[in-house]
């Protein structure tokens, strides 16, 4: 086994027990990133120079006995975090040539434990897709089968963990956009509960909605990543200041006697059978670890999709009021007057999704058209809200698919912006009800695609996610497997 | 037809895009289709229901009103396009 296919906390055991340093781990991850990239587009910066320095002091620190889990870890992040001194761009023309002034709240937190940063990874423009074809900087490749997406937003997060060009990423996940991608691309992605980990210095999509979470090899890598970057920060009023557990304590303590939930609603006709019959064979692994199963339902999963579409395009219409050409990124000027220079510079900046988004959520809450759309919309989710905290009365976990199918064709949606929102129906619910869920590899279509399982769990229940998780995946080998690129 | 062309105009101006013939054409037809999924919301009974803002109870967030060090002028204006005198410049306001 190579070094770029080991796991966060097989790769710490080695670096303090001095079988490897940060500066060859670090090296050895650039040179992947080097061979590789040109086949899956995952990267939009590679930071050597920095990620170099970062791991000669981190190797510092391990020698002074003072390493943390993180430290000398090559990660990599999406490139919606803002990172001191490093081009930021969301995968946006409008911010081609953006260097972040500070770093946001996460990034800080795994850079004062030591970890390495790679580099910038690619997704959809601000965030929005659900393929990552969305992007300023061309379409990411699954590294399973390049002519197949990887899934979006955060298809470079899972793209890159898939083919060993990171450790570990972050990303962030507004409807499904850390699972879906971490389904399509066979790696674990945890959505954190709304609140939970601290979105200053994220570049906003709709922010009540938007969170930041893992993407990695295993589950015990997302614990430790979550650990790192979960907790309240005084610069997020939205952040939760409840105490953060101990993500890996307990995460080997089965599932006997744990409830299962099945919503029937994620169990139907239009299921790829393929992805089904990998639903059914978990189902039978946890039944044979001593998980008890039980039928549920959430009656306004259909509801889901359109009432997410009005309130993340209206929120997403008023975040991204900010890129104007006047404070960062780019300008165009006509010498028109201020109006013009506004409205050419939106226009040349932003891609067709982006401005499609902008333009329903601009509508959405428009006069005349703000009870029947936004408000109705809300109103929904508190529906689709309540269906969850209902069903968490009687199980512990819900298990649901990721996606209805494998990861797609490129091209194959991108013509028909309703058939692509409709490949997150089983995430969205989630965000709208602002609780956590992750997505585990649970299989393989008989074309080699991956197929994820998606666990959802009580609001602040991450680490009963975890342990469930960690059940599967000792019982299963498909984290196992590597993607031939 | 839930939107007009001349509705898509008029949201292109209130969302200060300046979009090209074609595209409001193409999103003539893509938001029409995208509103004609959406009123499936409309088959719900929503009447009493209190919308939700925000999914996690939360409480007004206060804290104290202390003076603390901010960005600072200079790197506030690094990713600025045009700038001068420690101020954004833009084209002129006033005609």
């Amino acid at each position: 086994m190579e070094l770029i296919d080991k796991t966060i906390h097989e790769l710490h055991r080695m670096l303090i027990g001095g079988e490897v340093t940060s500066v060859a781990l670090t090296r050895a991850f650039l040179q992947r990133i080097a061979e590789t990239d040109n086949r899956i587009n995952a990267f939009i910066t590679v930071c050597e120079e920095q990620a170099l320095k970062d791991s000669e002091a981190a190797d510092r620190l391990i020698a002074e006995g003072k390493a943390d889990l993180l430290t000398g870890i090559p990660v990599a992040l999406k490139d919606i975090f803002l990172t001191a001194g490093v081009r930021t761009t969301c995968a946006s023309k409008i911010l081609d040539t953006f260097i972040a002034p500070y770093d946001g709240t996460a990034v800080a937190r795994l850079k004062e434990r030591g970890a390495v940063i790679v580099g910038k990874l690619n997704m959809d423009e601000f965030a929005m897709g659900s393929s990552n074809e969305n992007s300023a900087f061309g379409p990411v490749k699954n590294p399973w089968d390049t002519s197949t997406v990887p899934g979006g937003s955060s298809g470079g997060s899972a793209a890159s963990v898939a083919a060993r060009q990171a450790v570990a990423t972050l990303g962030t996940d507004t409807g499904g956009s850390i699972r879906q991608p971490a389904s399509h691309c066979g790696v674990v992605g945890l959505k954190p509960t709304y609140g939970r980990v601290s979105r200053y210095g994220v570049i906003a999509y709709a922010s009540s909605l938007d969170q930041v979470g893992p993407i990695s090899r295993d589950v015990e890598d997302c614990a430790i990543l979550l650990q790192a970057i979960a907790g309240y920060d005084p610069a997020d009023s939205t952040s939760v200041d409840t105490p953060v557990p101990d993500y890996r304590a307990g995460i080997k303590d089965g599932v006997k006697g744990l409830k299962i939930g099945l919503p029937k609603e994620y169990f139907i006709e239009g299921l790829d059978p393929e992805v089904k019959a990998a639903m059914e064979a978990a189902i039978e692994t946890y039944r044979g670890l001593g998980a008890e199963f039980v039928d549920v339902s959430l009656p306004h999963t259909d509801y889901a999709v359109a009432s997410y579409y009005l309130i993340a395009t209206a929120e997403a219409s008023s975040n991204l009021a900010r890129y104007d050409g006047v404070r960062f990124g780019v300008r165009v000027d006509q010498g028109r007057g201020l109006i013009d220079m506004f409205e050419q510079t939106r226009a040349a900046g932003f891609g067709d999704e982006v401005k499609r988004r902008i333009m329903l959520g601009t509508y959405a809450l428009s006069s005349g058209y703000y009870d029947a759309y936004y408000l109705k919309a809300q109103k929904v989710r508190t529906l689709i809200r309540q269906d969850f905290l209902e069903a968490f009365q009687a199980v512990d976990v819900l298990l649901t698919p990721v996606a209805p199918t494998p990861a797609f064709g490129l091209g194959e949606k991108v013509s028909d912006p309703l058939q692509m929102y409709l490949s997150d129906i089983f995430t969205i619910p989630v965000n709208l009800a602002g609780t956590c869920a992750m997505s585990l590899p649970c299989g393989f279509s008989s074309a080699g695609l991956p197929i994820g399982l998606q666990l959802i769990g009580k609001p602040f229940a991450e680490q009963t996610l975890l342990r469930v998780g960690y059940a599967f995946e000792q019982a299963t080998e498909w984290h196992r497997k590597k993607a031939d690129l | 037809m839930k939107i007009t062309r001349a509705e898509v105009e008029h949201v292109a101006k209130l969302a200060r895009l300046a979009l090209q013939e074609s595209e409001l054409d193409a999103l003539t037809g893509q938001m029409d289709a995208i509103l004609d999924y959406v009123e499936k919301l409309k088959e719900l009974d929503t009447d009493g229901i209190v919308p939700t803002s925000h999914a996690v109870p939360m409480e007004n967030a206060f804290r104290e009103d202390a003076v603390k060090d901010s960005i600072g002028v200079d790197k506030a204006l690094s990713n600025a396009p045009e700038s001068g005198d420690g101020c954004f410049r833009v084209p002129r306001v006033i005609e």
